[in-house]
Protein backbone atom coordinates (compact mmCIF):
# COMPACT_ATOMS: atom_id res chain seq x y z
CA UNK A 1 0.00 0.00 0.00
CA UNK A 2 2.71 2.45 -1.29
CA UNK A 3 1.74 6.28 -2.28
CA UNK A 4 1.46 5.63 -6.39
CA UNK A 5 1.08 9.43 -6.82
CA UNK A 6 4.22 11.20 -7.44
CA UNK A 7 3.95 14.79 -5.36
CA UNK A 8 6.59 16.05 -7.04
CA UNK A 9 9.47 18.08 -4.92
CA UNK A 10 7.08 18.90 -2.17
CA UNK A 11 6.78 14.85 -1.64
CA UNK A 12 10.18 14.01 -1.70
CA UNK A 13 11.34 17.07 1.12
CA UNK A 14 8.27 15.55 3.30
CA UNK A 15 9.72 12.12 2.83
CA UNK A 16 13.37 13.04 3.43
CA UNK A 17 12.44 15.14 6.63
CA UNK A 18 10.44 12.01 7.91
CA UNK A 19 13.58 9.86 6.89
CA UNK A 20 16.02 11.64 8.88
CA UNK A 21 13.75 11.66 12.28
CA UNK A 22 13.35 7.72 11.51
CA UNK A 23 17.02 7.34 11.62
CA UNK A 24 17.49 9.72 14.96
CA UNK A 25 14.70 7.65 16.60
CA UNK A 26 15.90 4.12 15.34
CA UNK A 27 20.16 5.70 17.12
CA UNK A 28 18.00 6.52 20.16
CA UNK A 29 16.38 3.20 20.46
CA UNK A 30 19.68 1.33 19.45
CA UNK A 31 22.47 3.04 21.31
CA UNK A 32 21.73 1.47 24.80
CA UNK A 33 21.54 -2.00 23.38
CA UNK A 34 24.93 -1.22 21.19
CA UNK A 35 26.50 -0.07 24.37
CA UNK A 36 25.62 -3.15 26.57
CA UNK A 37 26.85 -5.36 23.56
CA UNK A 38 30.25 -3.40 23.30
CA UNK A 39 30.83 -2.99 26.93
CA UNK A 40 30.59 -7.02 27.73
CA UNK A 41 33.68 -6.97 26.05
CA UNK A 42 35.38 -4.08 28.11
CA UNK A 43 38.06 -5.05 30.49
CA UNK A 44 37.95 -1.95 32.17
CA UNK A 45 34.35 -1.98 33.31
CA UNK A 46 31.40 -0.54 32.36
CA UNK A 47 31.55 2.99 31.24
CA UNK A 48 35.04 4.74 30.05
CA UNK A 49 35.06 5.80 26.25
CA UNK A 50 36.74 4.65 24.32
CA UNK A 51 36.34 0.29 25.55
CA UNK A 52 39.81 -0.68 25.89
CA UNK A 53 41.22 -3.93 26.54
CA UNK A 54 38.98 -5.79 24.31
CA UNK A 55 37.88 -8.98 26.35
CA UNK A 56 36.06 -12.97 27.29
CA UNK A 57 36.56 -12.15 31.00
CA UNK A 58 33.45 -11.48 31.91
CA UNK A 59 31.89 -14.04 29.93
CA UNK A 60 34.15 -16.70 31.51
CA UNK A 61 33.35 -14.96 34.94
CA UNK A 62 29.39 -15.44 34.16
CA UNK A 63 29.85 -19.15 32.84
CA UNK A 64 31.22 -19.88 36.34
CA UNK A 65 28.39 -17.88 38.33
CA UNK A 66 26.28 -20.07 40.19
CA UNK A 67 23.66 -18.32 41.19
CA UNK A 68 23.15 -16.40 38.01
CA UNK A 69 22.74 -20.03 36.19
CA UNK A 70 20.50 -21.20 39.28
CA UNK A 71 18.47 -17.94 39.05
CA UNK A 72 18.01 -18.61 34.88
CA UNK A 73 16.62 -21.94 35.32
CA UNK A 74 14.24 -20.46 38.03
CA UNK A 75 12.95 -18.17 35.50
CA UNK A 76 12.86 -21.01 33.16
CA UNK A 77 10.83 -22.60 35.17
CA UNK A 78 8.46 -19.95 36.09
CA UNK A 79 7.95 -18.92 32.54
CA UNK A 80 7.09 -22.37 31.03
CA UNK A 81 4.56 -22.72 34.04
CA UNK A 82 3.13 -19.80 33.77
CA UNK A 83 2.45 -20.17 30.13
CA UNK A 84 1.09 -23.33 30.43
CA UNK A 85 -1.34 -21.85 33.13
CA UNK A 86 -2.26 -18.86 30.74
CA UNK A 87 -3.05 -20.92 27.76
CA UNK A 88 -5.15 -23.39 30.03
CA UNK A 89 -7.70 -20.65 31.02
CA UNK A 90 -6.67 -18.01 28.29
CA UNK A 91 -8.20 -20.49 25.28
CA UNK A 92 -11.20 -21.34 27.20
CA UNK A 93 -11.76 -17.36 28.23
CA UNK A 94 -11.47 -16.92 24.60
CA UNK A 95 -14.05 -19.26 23.12
CA UNK A 96 -15.93 -18.48 26.04
CA UNK A 97 -16.01 -14.48 24.84
CA UNK A 98 -16.46 -15.52 21.17
CA UNK A 99 -19.31 -18.36 21.34
CA UNK A 100 -20.84 -17.91 24.93
CA UNK A 101 -23.30 -15.41 26.55
CA UNK A 102 -23.32 -15.01 30.65
CA UNK A 103 -23.54 -12.40 33.03
CA UNK A 104 -20.98 -9.95 33.28
CA UNK A 105 -19.20 -11.00 30.17
CA UNK A 106 -18.13 -7.28 29.05
CA UNK A 107 -16.51 -6.78 32.85
CA UNK A 108 -15.04 -9.89 32.55
CA UNK A 109 -13.07 -8.76 29.43
CA UNK A 110 -11.59 -5.76 30.66
CA UNK A 111 -11.04 -7.24 34.10
CA UNK A 112 -8.84 -9.83 32.32
CA UNK A 113 -6.77 -6.67 30.69
CA UNK A 114 -6.40 -5.06 33.54
CA UNK A 115 -2.98 -6.37 34.44
CA UNK A 116 -1.45 -5.17 31.19
CA UNK A 117 -2.98 -1.85 31.24
CA UNK A 118 -2.25 -1.03 34.60
CA UNK A 119 1.34 -0.57 36.33
CA UNK A 120 2.49 -3.48 37.24
CA UNK A 121 3.34 -2.64 40.91
CA UNK A 122 -0.83 -2.49 41.61
CA UNK A 123 -1.43 -6.16 40.75
CA UNK A 124 1.89 -7.09 42.49
CA UNK A 125 1.10 -5.59 45.78
CA UNK A 126 -3.14 -6.93 45.18
CA UNK A 127 -1.93 -10.47 44.80
CA UNK A 128 0.91 -10.25 47.73
CA UNK A 129 -1.83 -9.01 49.83
CA UNK A 130 -4.15 -12.70 48.85
CA UNK A 131 -0.82 -14.59 49.36
CA UNK A 132 -1.17 -12.75 53.00
CA UNK A 133 -4.26 -13.39 53.71
CA UNK A 134 -4.48 -17.17 52.92
CA UNK A 135 -1.26 -17.89 54.62
CA UNK A 136 0.30 -18.62 51.55
CA UNK A 137 4.38 -18.89 51.72
CA UNK A 138 6.08 -16.83 48.79
CA UNK A 139 7.89 -18.83 46.58
CA UNK A 140 8.42 -19.24 42.75
CA UNK A 141 4.97 -20.91 43.11
CA UNK A 142 3.65 -17.40 43.92
CA UNK A 143 5.36 -16.12 41.29
CA UNK A 144 4.36 -18.24 38.95
CA UNK A 145 0.48 -17.90 39.99
CA UNK A 146 0.98 -14.26 39.42
CA UNK A 147 2.45 -14.72 35.96
CA UNK A 148 0.37 -16.74 34.70
CA UNK A 149 -2.85 -14.54 35.90
CA UNK A 150 -1.42 -11.42 34.42
CA UNK A 151 -0.74 -13.33 31.26
CA UNK A 152 -4.06 -15.01 30.50
CA UNK A 153 -4.99 -11.83 29.01
CA UNK A 154 -2.02 -12.56 26.06
CA UNK A 155 -3.59 -15.69 25.38
CA UNK A 156 -6.95 -14.70 25.28
CA UNK A 157 -6.96 -11.47 22.74
CA UNK A 158 -4.47 -13.48 20.60
CA UNK A 159 -6.65 -16.61 20.27
CA UNK A 160 -9.87 -14.40 20.24
CA UNK A 161 -8.54 -12.59 17.17
CA UNK A 162 -7.87 -16.01 15.84
CA UNK A 163 -11.13 -17.12 16.33
CA UNK A 164 -12.81 -14.28 14.81
CA UNK A 165 -11.10 -15.70 11.41
CA UNK A 166 -12.15 -19.40 11.93
CA UNK A 167 -14.28 -21.01 9.62
CA UNK A 168 -16.90 -22.43 11.62
CA UNK A 169 -18.23 -24.56 8.99
CA UNK A 170 -15.60 -26.81 10.07
CA UNK A 171 -16.59 -27.05 12.99
CA UNK A 172 -20.11 -27.83 12.38
CA UNK A 173 -19.67 -30.31 9.64
CA UNK A 174 -17.05 -32.29 12.69
CA UNK A 175 -19.95 -32.34 15.02
CA UNK A 176 -22.61 -33.45 12.15
CA UNK A 177 -20.00 -35.90 11.52
CA UNK A 178 -20.37 -37.45 14.95
CA UNK A 179 -17.20 -36.30 16.35
CA UNK A 180 -18.33 -34.74 20.15
CA UNK A 181 -16.54 -31.48 21.37
CA UNK A 182 -13.81 -32.71 22.81
CA UNK A 183 -13.18 -34.20 19.46
CA UNK A 184 -14.00 -31.38 17.54
CA UNK A 185 -11.76 -29.38 19.36
CA UNK A 186 -8.40 -31.16 19.62
CA UNK A 187 -9.12 -32.04 15.95
CA UNK A 188 -10.98 -28.97 14.45
CA UNK A 189 -10.67 -26.13 16.93
CA UNK A 190 -6.72 -26.48 18.13
CA UNK A 191 -5.28 -27.08 14.47
CA UNK A 192 -6.94 -23.82 13.41
CA UNK A 193 -5.74 -21.84 15.44
CA UNK A 194 -2.24 -23.33 15.71
CA UNK A 195 -0.80 -20.23 14.92
CA UNK A 196 -2.10 -17.49 17.41
CA UNK A 197 -1.71 -20.59 20.36
CA UNK A 198 2.09 -20.87 19.00
CA UNK A 199 2.16 -16.79 19.01
CA UNK A 200 0.76 -16.16 22.14
CA UNK A 201 2.59 -19.23 24.07
CA UNK A 202 6.29 -17.10 22.51
CA UNK A 203 4.97 -13.70 24.16
CA UNK A 204 3.94 -15.15 26.96
CA UNK A 205 6.88 -17.04 27.95
CA UNK A 206 9.15 -14.02 26.80
CA UNK A 207 6.83 -11.66 29.05
CA UNK A 208 7.75 -14.00 31.67
CA UNK A 209 11.02 -14.41 31.36
CA UNK A 210 11.20 -10.43 31.59
CA UNK A 211 9.02 -9.90 34.33
CA UNK A 212 10.10 -7.80 37.27
CA UNK A 213 7.27 -5.77 38.61
CA UNK A 214 4.59 -8.40 39.87
CA UNK A 215 7.84 -10.67 40.90
CA UNK A 216 9.15 -8.30 43.32
CA UNK A 217 6.27 -8.61 45.53
CA UNK A 218 6.00 -11.70 45.24
CA UNK A 219 9.11 -13.47 45.65
CA UNK A 220 10.21 -15.73 48.38
CA UNK A 221 13.51 -17.17 48.65
CA UNK A 222 14.56 -18.21 45.22
CA UNK A 223 15.50 -15.65 42.66
CA UNK A 224 14.11 -15.14 39.33
CA UNK A 225 17.14 -13.90 36.53
CA UNK A 226 15.79 -9.74 36.62
CA UNK A 227 15.12 -10.14 40.63
CA UNK A 228 18.76 -11.63 40.52
CA UNK A 229 19.93 -8.95 38.18
CA UNK A 230 18.07 -6.13 40.08
CA UNK A 231 19.34 -7.45 42.90
CA UNK A 232 23.38 -6.80 41.79
CA UNK A 233 22.63 -3.56 40.19
CA UNK A 234 22.01 -2.20 43.64
CA UNK A 235 25.60 -3.74 44.97
CA UNK A 236 27.39 -2.20 42.25
CA UNK A 237 27.91 -2.83 38.68
CA UNK A 238 30.31 -5.23 36.31
CA UNK A 239 30.29 -6.22 32.67
CA UNK A 240 28.68 -9.52 33.67
CA UNK A 241 25.46 -7.79 33.57
CA UNK A 242 26.18 -6.88 30.10
CA UNK A 243 27.54 -10.40 29.18
CA UNK A 244 24.24 -11.99 30.90
CA UNK A 245 22.13 -9.07 28.82
CA UNK A 246 23.64 -10.16 25.94
CA UNK A 247 23.25 -13.50 25.75
CA UNK A 248 19.53 -13.19 26.53
CA UNK A 249 19.08 -10.51 23.72
CA UNK A 250 20.88 -12.88 21.16
CA UNK A 251 18.36 -15.55 22.21
CA UNK A 252 15.04 -13.02 22.14
CA UNK A 253 16.45 -12.40 18.82
CA UNK A 254 17.08 -16.18 17.70
CA UNK A 255 12.90 -16.64 18.71
CA UNK A 256 11.94 -13.68 17.16
CA UNK A 257 13.27 -14.85 13.67
CA UNK A 258 11.79 -18.12 14.12
CA UNK A 259 8.67 -17.04 14.83
CA UNK A 260 8.95 -14.74 11.96
CA UNK A 261 9.97 -17.83 10.00
CA UNK A 262 7.18 -20.06 11.06
CA UNK A 263 4.52 -17.24 10.44
CA UNK A 264 5.75 -16.49 6.83
CA UNK A 265 5.72 -19.76 6.04
CA UNK A 266 2.19 -20.38 6.80
CA UNK A 267 1.09 -17.22 5.18
CA UNK A 268 -0.51 -15.53 8.00
CA UNK A 269 -0.45 -11.63 8.39
CA UNK A 270 -1.41 -11.83 12.22
CA UNK A 271 1.77 -10.27 13.82
CA UNK A 272 1.91 -11.46 17.30
CA UNK A 273 1.40 -8.70 19.92
CA UNK A 274 -0.20 -6.57 17.73
CA UNK A 275 -3.63 -7.63 18.50
CA UNK A 276 -3.14 -7.64 22.28
CA UNK A 277 -1.87 -3.89 21.83
CA UNK A 278 -4.76 -2.86 19.69
CA UNK A 279 -7.17 -4.77 21.95
CA UNK A 280 -5.52 -2.84 25.21
CA UNK A 281 -6.85 0.17 24.07
CA UNK A 282 -10.32 -1.48 25.62
CA UNK A 283 -12.55 -0.02 23.02
CA UNK A 284 -11.53 -2.35 20.38
CA UNK A 285 -12.26 -5.58 22.00
CA UNK A 286 -15.93 -5.05 21.31
CA UNK A 287 -16.86 -8.37 18.94
CA UNK B 1 -24.35 -24.88 17.55
CA UNK B 2 -22.44 -24.90 20.90
CA UNK B 3 -24.43 -26.68 23.34
CA UNK B 4 -24.77 -25.79 26.95
CA UNK B 5 -22.20 -27.65 28.60
CA UNK B 6 -19.95 -26.88 26.30
CA UNK B 7 -20.35 -23.22 27.28
CA UNK B 8 -20.27 -24.03 30.98
CA UNK B 9 -17.26 -25.94 30.62
CA UNK B 10 -15.00 -22.90 28.73
CA UNK B 11 -16.78 -20.22 31.31
CA UNK B 12 -16.49 -21.46 34.28
CA UNK B 13 -12.90 -22.42 34.86
CA UNK B 14 -11.17 -19.16 33.44
CA UNK B 15 -13.97 -17.19 35.16
CA UNK B 16 -13.49 -19.10 38.75
CA UNK B 17 -9.67 -18.50 38.29
CA UNK B 18 -9.60 -14.54 37.21
CA UNK B 19 -12.22 -13.97 39.97
CA UNK B 20 -9.85 -15.56 42.64
CA UNK B 21 -6.48 -14.91 41.42
CA UNK B 22 -7.66 -11.19 40.28
CA UNK B 23 -11.13 -9.72 41.12
CA UNK B 24 -10.20 -10.53 45.07
CA UNK B 25 -6.95 -9.07 44.95
CA UNK B 26 -7.73 -6.06 43.72
CA UNK B 27 -11.27 -5.92 46.28
CA UNK B 28 -8.34 -6.59 49.13
CA UNK B 29 -6.25 -3.73 47.92
CA UNK B 30 -9.89 -1.31 48.27
CA UNK B 31 -10.34 -2.81 51.51
CA UNK B 32 -7.25 -2.55 53.20
CA UNK B 33 -6.76 1.29 51.98
CA UNK B 34 -9.68 1.52 54.50
CA UNK B 35 -7.73 -0.65 57.36
CA UNK B 36 -5.03 0.88 59.68
CA UNK B 37 -1.90 -0.38 61.11
CA UNK B 38 -1.80 -1.31 65.36
CA UNK B 39 1.18 0.31 66.93
CA UNK B 40 2.27 -3.44 67.51
CA UNK B 41 2.72 -4.13 64.04
CA UNK B 42 -0.73 -6.01 63.08
CA UNK B 43 -3.46 -4.84 61.12
CA UNK B 44 -6.45 -3.48 62.63
CA UNK B 45 -9.44 -4.59 60.36
CA UNK B 46 -11.45 -0.94 61.88
CA UNK B 47 -12.85 1.02 58.65
CA UNK B 48 -12.22 4.91 58.67
CA UNK B 49 -10.64 6.88 56.36
CA UNK B 50 -7.21 7.86 58.21
CA UNK B 51 -5.14 7.18 55.46
CA UNK B 52 -6.70 9.04 52.89
CA UNK B 53 -6.53 12.14 55.05
CA UNK B 54 -3.31 11.51 55.75
CA UNK B 55 -2.76 11.17 51.89
CA UNK B 56 -3.91 14.45 51.73
CA UNK B 57 -2.62 16.51 54.24
CA UNK B 58 0.99 15.16 54.48
CA UNK B 59 2.71 16.76 51.13
CA UNK B 60 4.75 14.42 50.62
CA UNK B 61 2.51 12.59 49.05
CA UNK B 62 0.89 14.18 46.65
CA UNK B 63 4.02 16.26 45.98
CA UNK B 64 5.58 13.24 44.81
CA UNK B 65 1.97 12.15 42.70
CA UNK B 66 1.87 15.45 40.92
CA UNK B 67 6.26 15.04 39.78
CA UNK B 68 5.48 11.49 39.00
CA UNK B 69 2.37 12.56 36.99
CA UNK B 70 4.63 15.19 35.52
CA UNK B 71 7.36 13.06 34.76
CA UNK B 72 4.48 10.50 33.26
CA UNK B 73 3.39 13.21 31.27
CA UNK B 74 6.83 13.90 30.01
CA UNK B 75 7.50 10.70 29.27
CA UNK B 76 4.10 10.43 27.00
CA UNK B 77 4.99 13.99 25.06
CA UNK B 78 8.58 12.64 23.67
CA UNK B 79 7.20 9.34 23.07
CA UNK B 80 4.53 10.60 20.81
CA UNK B 81 7.51 12.90 19.14
CA UNK B 82 9.74 10.33 18.58
CA UNK B 83 7.02 7.43 17.68
CA UNK B 84 4.66 9.17 15.51
CA UNK B 85 6.77 10.11 12.50
CA UNK B 86 8.23 6.63 12.87
CA UNK B 87 4.99 5.08 12.11
CA UNK B 88 4.02 7.68 9.40
CA UNK B 89 7.27 7.27 7.42
CA UNK B 90 6.81 3.39 7.57
CA UNK B 91 3.32 3.48 7.13
CA UNK B 92 3.49 6.04 3.80
CA UNK B 93 6.49 6.20 2.69
CA UNK B 94 8.77 3.12 3.55
CA UNK B 95 8.11 1.00 0.58
CA UNK B 96 9.54 -2.35 0.19
CA UNK B 97 11.63 -2.29 4.11
CA UNK B 98 8.44 -1.85 5.97
CA UNK B 99 8.40 -5.17 7.37
CA UNK B 100 12.27 -4.89 8.44
CA UNK B 101 12.03 -1.71 9.38
CA UNK B 102 8.35 -2.45 11.54
CA UNK B 103 11.13 -5.64 13.04
CA UNK B 104 13.38 -2.95 14.11
CA UNK B 105 11.08 -0.64 15.97
CA UNK B 106 9.99 -4.07 18.20
CA UNK B 107 13.17 -5.47 18.48
CA UNK B 108 14.19 -2.96 21.26
CA UNK B 109 11.02 -4.44 23.69
CA UNK B 110 12.70 -7.94 23.85
CA UNK B 111 15.36 -6.48 25.72
CA UNK B 112 14.41 -6.69 29.52
CA UNK B 113 13.32 -3.83 30.95
CA UNK B 114 15.71 -3.49 33.61
CA UNK B 115 18.75 -4.24 31.06
CA UNK B 116 17.92 -1.17 29.45
CA UNK B 117 17.12 0.94 32.14
CA UNK B 118 20.93 -0.16 33.56
CA UNK B 119 22.55 0.41 29.94
CA UNK B 120 21.19 3.86 30.28
CA UNK B 121 22.61 4.36 34.21
CA UNK B 122 26.16 3.06 32.18
CA UNK B 123 25.91 5.46 29.88
CA UNK B 124 24.69 8.61 31.91
CA UNK B 125 26.84 7.69 34.90
CA UNK B 126 29.64 10.14 36.22
CA UNK B 127 32.38 7.75 34.93
CA UNK B 128 29.84 6.46 32.13
CA UNK B 129 30.34 6.20 28.44
CA UNK B 130 28.97 9.99 27.79
CA UNK B 131 30.66 11.28 30.21
CA UNK B 132 34.08 10.06 29.58
CA UNK B 133 32.99 10.60 25.64
CA UNK B 134 32.80 14.28 26.14
CA UNK B 135 36.27 14.04 28.05
CA UNK B 136 38.12 11.91 25.36
CA UNK B 137 37.10 14.54 22.64
CA UNK B 138 37.75 17.26 25.26
CA UNK B 139 34.44 18.87 24.77
CA UNK B 140 34.49 19.39 28.82
CA UNK B 141 37.06 18.93 31.75
CA UNK B 142 35.17 17.66 34.44
CA UNK B 143 32.25 15.18 34.33
CA UNK B 144 28.67 16.23 33.87
CA UNK B 145 27.28 15.23 37.61
CA UNK B 146 23.56 16.25 36.60
CA UNK B 147 22.68 13.29 34.13
CA UNK B 148 22.33 10.26 36.21
CA UNK B 149 20.37 10.49 39.48
CA UNK B 150 17.75 13.02 38.33
CA UNK B 151 14.02 13.08 36.48
CA UNK B 152 15.93 13.85 33.39
CA UNK B 153 17.49 10.56 33.69
CA UNK B 154 14.16 8.57 34.57
CA UNK B 155 12.41 10.48 31.81
CA UNK B 156 15.09 9.87 29.28
CA UNK B 157 14.92 5.91 30.18
CA UNK B 158 11.39 5.67 30.17
CA UNK B 159 10.67 7.17 26.93
CA UNK B 160 13.07 4.29 25.95
CA UNK B 161 11.34 1.93 26.67
CA UNK B 162 7.74 3.08 26.11
CA UNK B 163 8.67 4.58 22.57
CA UNK B 164 7.91 1.32 21.03
CA UNK B 165 4.78 0.88 22.92
CA UNK B 166 3.49 4.17 21.27
CA UNK B 167 4.53 3.27 17.72
CA UNK B 168 2.49 0.30 18.09
CA UNK B 169 -1.28 1.81 17.89
CA UNK B 170 -0.31 4.57 16.30
CA UNK B 171 1.55 2.34 13.11
CA UNK B 172 -1.45 0.09 13.47
CA UNK B 173 -3.81 3.13 13.31
CA UNK B 174 -2.20 4.76 9.81
CA UNK B 175 -2.69 1.61 8.24
CA UNK B 176 -6.31 1.04 8.41
CA UNK B 177 -6.49 4.77 6.88
CA UNK B 178 -7.81 3.46 2.88
CA UNK B 179 -5.25 4.66 0.86
CA UNK B 180 -7.82 5.98 -1.69
CA UNK B 181 -8.44 8.73 1.25
CA UNK B 182 -5.15 10.24 0.96
CA UNK B 183 -5.10 9.48 -2.98
CA UNK B 184 -8.56 11.81 -3.11
CA UNK B 185 -6.67 14.65 -1.20
CA UNK B 186 -3.29 14.33 -3.65
CA UNK B 187 -5.60 14.65 -6.80
CA UNK B 188 -7.01 17.55 -5.38
CA UNK B 189 -4.18 19.16 -5.25
CA UNK B 190 -3.80 19.09 -1.91
CA UNK B 191 0.34 19.40 -0.42
CA UNK B 192 1.87 16.75 1.52
CA UNK B 193 2.00 18.51 4.40
CA UNK B 194 -1.88 19.20 3.90
CA UNK B 195 -2.85 15.86 3.05
CA UNK B 196 -1.03 15.23 6.42
CA UNK B 197 -3.31 17.85 8.71
CA UNK B 198 -6.34 17.29 7.11
CA UNK B 199 -6.49 13.62 6.31
CA UNK B 200 -4.45 11.52 7.75
CA UNK B 201 -3.69 13.11 11.36
CA UNK B 202 -7.15 13.43 12.44
CA UNK B 203 -8.11 9.34 10.92
CA UNK B 204 -4.92 8.50 13.69
CA UNK B 205 -5.96 10.57 16.73
CA UNK B 206 -7.73 6.82 18.08
CA UNK B 207 -3.82 5.42 18.01
CA UNK B 208 -2.23 8.60 19.09
CA UNK B 209 -4.87 8.63 22.32
CA UNK B 210 -3.94 4.78 22.98
CA UNK B 211 -0.02 4.97 22.80
CA UNK B 212 -0.18 8.24 24.18
CA UNK B 213 -2.35 6.14 27.50
CA UNK B 214 -0.20 3.21 27.51
CA UNK B 215 3.11 5.78 27.89
CA UNK B 216 1.84 7.92 30.73
CA UNK B 217 -0.19 4.70 32.73
CA UNK B 218 2.66 2.52 32.48
CA UNK B 219 5.63 5.32 33.58
CA UNK B 220 3.21 6.49 36.54
CA UNK B 221 3.56 3.69 38.19
CA UNK B 222 7.40 2.95 37.41
CA UNK B 223 9.43 2.14 40.64
CA UNK B 224 12.18 0.54 39.37
CA UNK B 225 13.76 3.13 36.89
CA UNK B 226 13.56 5.55 39.58
CA UNK B 227 15.02 3.43 42.30
CA UNK B 228 17.64 2.88 39.84
CA UNK B 229 18.20 6.24 38.10
CA UNK B 230 16.55 8.70 39.90
CA UNK B 231 18.13 9.80 42.89
CA UNK B 232 16.62 12.01 45.50
CA UNK B 233 15.12 14.72 43.37
CA UNK B 234 13.74 11.44 40.84
CA UNK B 235 11.77 9.33 43.35
CA UNK B 236 8.17 8.86 42.02
CA UNK B 237 4.82 7.22 43.89
CA UNK B 238 5.62 3.73 43.65
CA UNK B 239 8.95 4.00 45.32
CA UNK B 240 6.67 5.45 48.06
CA UNK B 241 4.17 2.40 47.91
CA UNK B 242 7.16 0.16 47.94
CA UNK B 243 8.80 1.38 51.01
CA UNK B 244 5.50 1.61 53.04
CA UNK B 245 4.92 -2.55 51.95
CA UNK B 246 8.85 -3.16 53.17
CA UNK B 247 10.46 -1.47 55.90
CA UNK B 248 8.16 1.19 56.58
CA UNK B 249 5.39 -1.32 57.38
CA UNK B 250 2.27 0.49 56.48
CA UNK B 251 -0.01 -1.75 54.44
CA UNK B 252 -3.01 0.64 54.78
CA UNK B 253 -1.54 3.63 53.85
CA UNK B 254 0.37 2.04 50.39
CA UNK B 255 -2.33 0.46 49.64
CA UNK B 256 -4.58 4.34 50.09
CA UNK B 257 -2.15 5.41 47.96
CA UNK B 258 -2.09 2.83 45.48
CA UNK B 259 -5.77 3.12 45.11
CA UNK B 260 -5.13 6.60 44.04
CA UNK B 261 -3.06 6.00 41.67
CA UNK B 262 -5.37 3.23 40.03
CA UNK B 263 -8.30 6.11 40.15
CA UNK B 264 -6.13 8.41 38.32
CA UNK B 265 -4.85 5.65 36.08
CA UNK B 266 -8.91 4.23 35.68
CA UNK B 267 -10.13 7.99 35.02
CA UNK B 268 -7.41 8.20 32.04
CA UNK B 269 -8.30 5.20 30.22
CA UNK B 270 -12.36 5.91 30.44
CA UNK B 271 -11.28 9.47 29.63
CA UNK B 272 -9.33 8.31 26.18
CA UNK B 273 -11.79 5.21 25.75
CA UNK B 274 -14.51 8.17 25.15
CA UNK B 275 -12.37 10.29 22.97
CA UNK B 276 -11.05 7.16 20.74
CA UNK B 277 -15.00 6.68 20.33
CA UNK B 278 -15.65 10.01 19.43
CA UNK B 279 -13.06 10.12 16.68
CA UNK B 280 -13.20 6.85 15.37
CA UNK B 281 -16.95 7.77 14.47
CA UNK B 282 -16.08 10.63 12.69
Amino acid sequence: MELSVSGGTANTQHSRGLLLHAAVVFAFLYLPIAVLILYSFNGQGVGGFPPRNLTLDWYRILFADGPIWDSVFNSLQVAFAAMVIALAFGIPAALALDRAQFPGKAAFRRLVLLPLILPGIITGLSLLMLFNLGSIKLSLLTITLGHGTALISVATTEVFAGLQKLDRAQEEASLDLGANYWQTFWAITVPNLKLPIIGAALLIFTLSMDEIAVSFFLIGRDNTLPLEIWGRLRRGITPEINAVSTIIFIFSLVTIVLWYRLRVRAEDSVDVGSELVESSSLNTVSP
Amino acid sequence: MFSRAYKTVVTVPPLAWVAVFLLVPYLLMFCYSFWSVSPTQTIVHSWNLDNYKELLNKTVYWQTLLRSMWIAARVMLFSLLLGYPVAYYLSFYAGKRKDLLYQLVIIPLWVSYLVRAYAWKTILGYDGVFNTLLQYVHLTRHPLDFLLYSPFAVVLTLTHIYTPFTFLPIYAALEHIPRNLVEASHDLGATPAQTFWKVIFPLSIPGVLAGATFAFVLSLGDFLAPQLLGGPSGIMISNIVVSLFGAAYNWPLGAAISLAMLVIVASLLVFSERLERKWSFR
